[in-house]
């Protein structure tokens, strides 16, 4: 009897420790992220001062003069990833729908791990690829025909002329796209694979074709799942950095056109910190920094928000 | 095999051989399905009354491998066939499975998903149209009041009766239920077997049971299979008190199986 009290003490003292250490590391984490907002907050306070939210809005960014704004790094950092969201998702669909669908077996894991090893390449030689290979091939091939037959329609027109340089907005948020294909279309496979067949062979039952089953279907089955990978690939377009520094020029110019150069926040970051003299360049640099981590803040957020709504529309108890 | 009876047949099985691969699950199964009659399959797991049923509407045809030969007539159109329009075909035979499968939806439109597949009805017919599946299935008066909640908030017997007023939404002439009821519980399961009792009236029933009871319960005639080869097929009162076979009254005493 005393024996196995003392197990029992032990384990006891065991579970505790145990519990102690999970916890200190769940609280290490938000330790971590407080601190690192608050460094940035605190290196950023210079241009806060300096400019206010005027910095949000100012386009200007001229370094001789000591004057920043982030407008031009801001757009450039939304309007790339949402172009590379618009052009992965479909195709990421198409992906996953193939894979888990139409594919014969025998393609399934090649193909899957095919698209696996594409996120595993590192970020900087898709920028070279991109710099190298991909921007005179659109350059030449391309940018001349948007020029052409979609730079000349009323309202999007302007978006799609200028002169064909191969680097730019377009060339980045291409980049971009295929840099998050492979981790949009892993995440919907895997998504799409865990809906059970059952519910499939329902819709199937009742004459659905493939496509109705996909969409009507799996799509609002694994809906949480898809917009998971969807955000996934939207972070990492946010964030990207090498890849995009190569390709999108670097340019703080505001231009209405997306075939020309522009920056974005994380390459700004990137090129210039290595060059910033004075304190209010550092402490403007470290202000966009912050602004990304806002960005991508408020992102997740209102995709948490949406799901959340989507659900009670749909009257799920959860 | 034909069951002593003189009733219409609405599928007449000939000859039916199936393959998963290379192996042999179903063996020359001949059998007509009586119109407007339950027709019950009993026998061992494994025995091919699942395999069965999913050639009826194809349902085999998503899985690589699979292959039937034979023929399943169905107003004089062999089921089989290359040329088969699967979609007209599903819409002619409906299906319930093991497990209840609301789609991630509304109770309204679960019911309304299989409908607009075949037609355009006005918003006016379309309610009619619900009320009238959700009537059939016995479920109309639990759900009335929430029809925009999603079919997944209700508890697992109304589930499957949701799934069985979207099976006959689309009216169509034939249900197959596939173990319709081995996940529910005992109240549920005597709700669906009224169900089916009432269904008959007006539409061809077959189904796949492991429960002998129920099959002796709902059926009109049954079919006992064992390892790919239809053993018995007759009158369901005939098959259970006066079995021709050895193996059937093995089987339906319990003295095996």
């Amino acid at each position: 009897m005393p024996l196995h009290n003392a197990r029992l003490q032990r384990q006891t003292l065991y579970d505790t420790i145990f519990r102690n250490l999970t916890r200190v590391a769940a609280f290490g984490v938000l330790a971590l992220l407080a601190a690192i907002l608050g460094s940035l907050v605190m290196g950023s306070m210079p241009a806060i001062h300096a400019f206010g939210f005027g910095f949000l809005t100012n386009p200007e960014w001229d370094p001789v003069n000591d004057h920043f704004g982030a407008l031009v790094p801001i757009v450039g950092t939304i309007v790339t990833s949402v172009i590379a969201l618009i052009i992965a998702i479909p195709v990421s669909f198409g992906i996953a729908l193939f894979l888990t669908e139409l594919s014969p077996r025998v393609l399934r894991r090649p193909l899957g791990v095919a698209i696996e090893l594409l996120a595993g390449i590192p970020s900087i030689i898709y920028g070279m690829w991109g710099l190298f290979i991909f921007a005179p091939l659109f350059a030449d091939n391309v940018e001349p025909w948007l020029n052409q037959h979609i730079g000349t329609l009323p309202y999007i027109g302007p978006f799609f002329s200028g002169p064909p340089m191969g680097i730019g907005i377009m060339t980045a948020s291409i980049i971009l796209a295929i840099m998050v294909i492979p981790f949009i279309s892993s995440v919907m496979r895997d998504v799409f694979e865990v809906v059970p067949t059952m519910i499939k062979e329902s819709a199937y039952g009742l004459g659905s074709t493939t496509w109705e089953v996909m969409l009507s279907i799996v799509l609002p089955y694994t809906k949480v799942g898809v917009a998971g990978g969807i955000m996934l690939g939207l972070g990492r377009a946010l964030g990207e950095t090498m890849a995009v520094t190569f390709v999108i020029g670097n340019s703080h110019e505001l231009g209405k056109s997306l075939l020309n150069p522009g920056n974005s926040i994380s390459s700004a970051l990137a090129n210039e910190f290595t060059e910033a003299v004075g304190d209010l360049y550092t402490s403007s640099l470290i202000e966009l920094g912050l602004i990304l981590f806002f960005i991508t803040f408020v992102v997740l957020s209102i995709a948490r928000y949406m799901l959340h709504k989507l659900g009670q529309r749909e009257g799920k108890v959860s | 095999m034909k069951a002593e009876n003189n009733e219409k047949p609405r599928i007449s099985v000939k000859n039916l051989n199936f393959f998963y691969g290379k192996t042999r699950a179903l063996k020359d199964i001949n059998l007509d399905i009586a119109e407007k009659k339950v027709t019950a399959f009993i026998g061992p797991s494994g025995c091919g009354k699942s395999t069965l049923l999913r050639t009826f509407n194809r349902m085999y045809q998503l899985y690589p491998n699979q292959t039937a030969t034979g023929a399943i007539m169905l107003d004089g159109e062999n089921i089989l066939d290359k040329g088969q329009d699967l979609n007209k075909l599903r819409a002619k035979i409906g299906m319930v499975f093991q497990k209840p499968t609301p789609f991630p939806m509304s109770i309204y439109d679960n019911i309304t998903f299989g409908v607009k597949l075949y037609e355009s009805l006005s918003k006016n017919d379309m309610n009619e149209r619900v009320e009238w599946a959700l009537q059939k299935a016995a479920l109309w008066t639990e759900v009335k009041d929430k029809m925009n909640q999603s079919g997944m908030s209700l508890s697992g017997g109304q589930q499957q009766r949701l799934c069985i007023a979207r099976a006959i939404a689309v009216k169509p002439e034939v249900l197959l239920l596939d173990e319709p009821t081995s996940a529910l519980d005992p109240i549920s399961t005597a709700h669906i077997e009224k169900l089916i009792d009432e269904l008959k009236e007006d539409f061809t029933i077959a189904i796949v049971t492991h429960n002998m009871q129920q099959a002796a319960r709902v059926s009109d005639f049954t079919a006992y299979m064992y390892l790919g080869d239809l053993i018995e097929f007759g009158e369901t009162s005939t098959v259970f008190t006066n079995p021709k076979r050895k193996e059937t009254e093995d089987y339906i005493t319990g003295r095996f199986g």
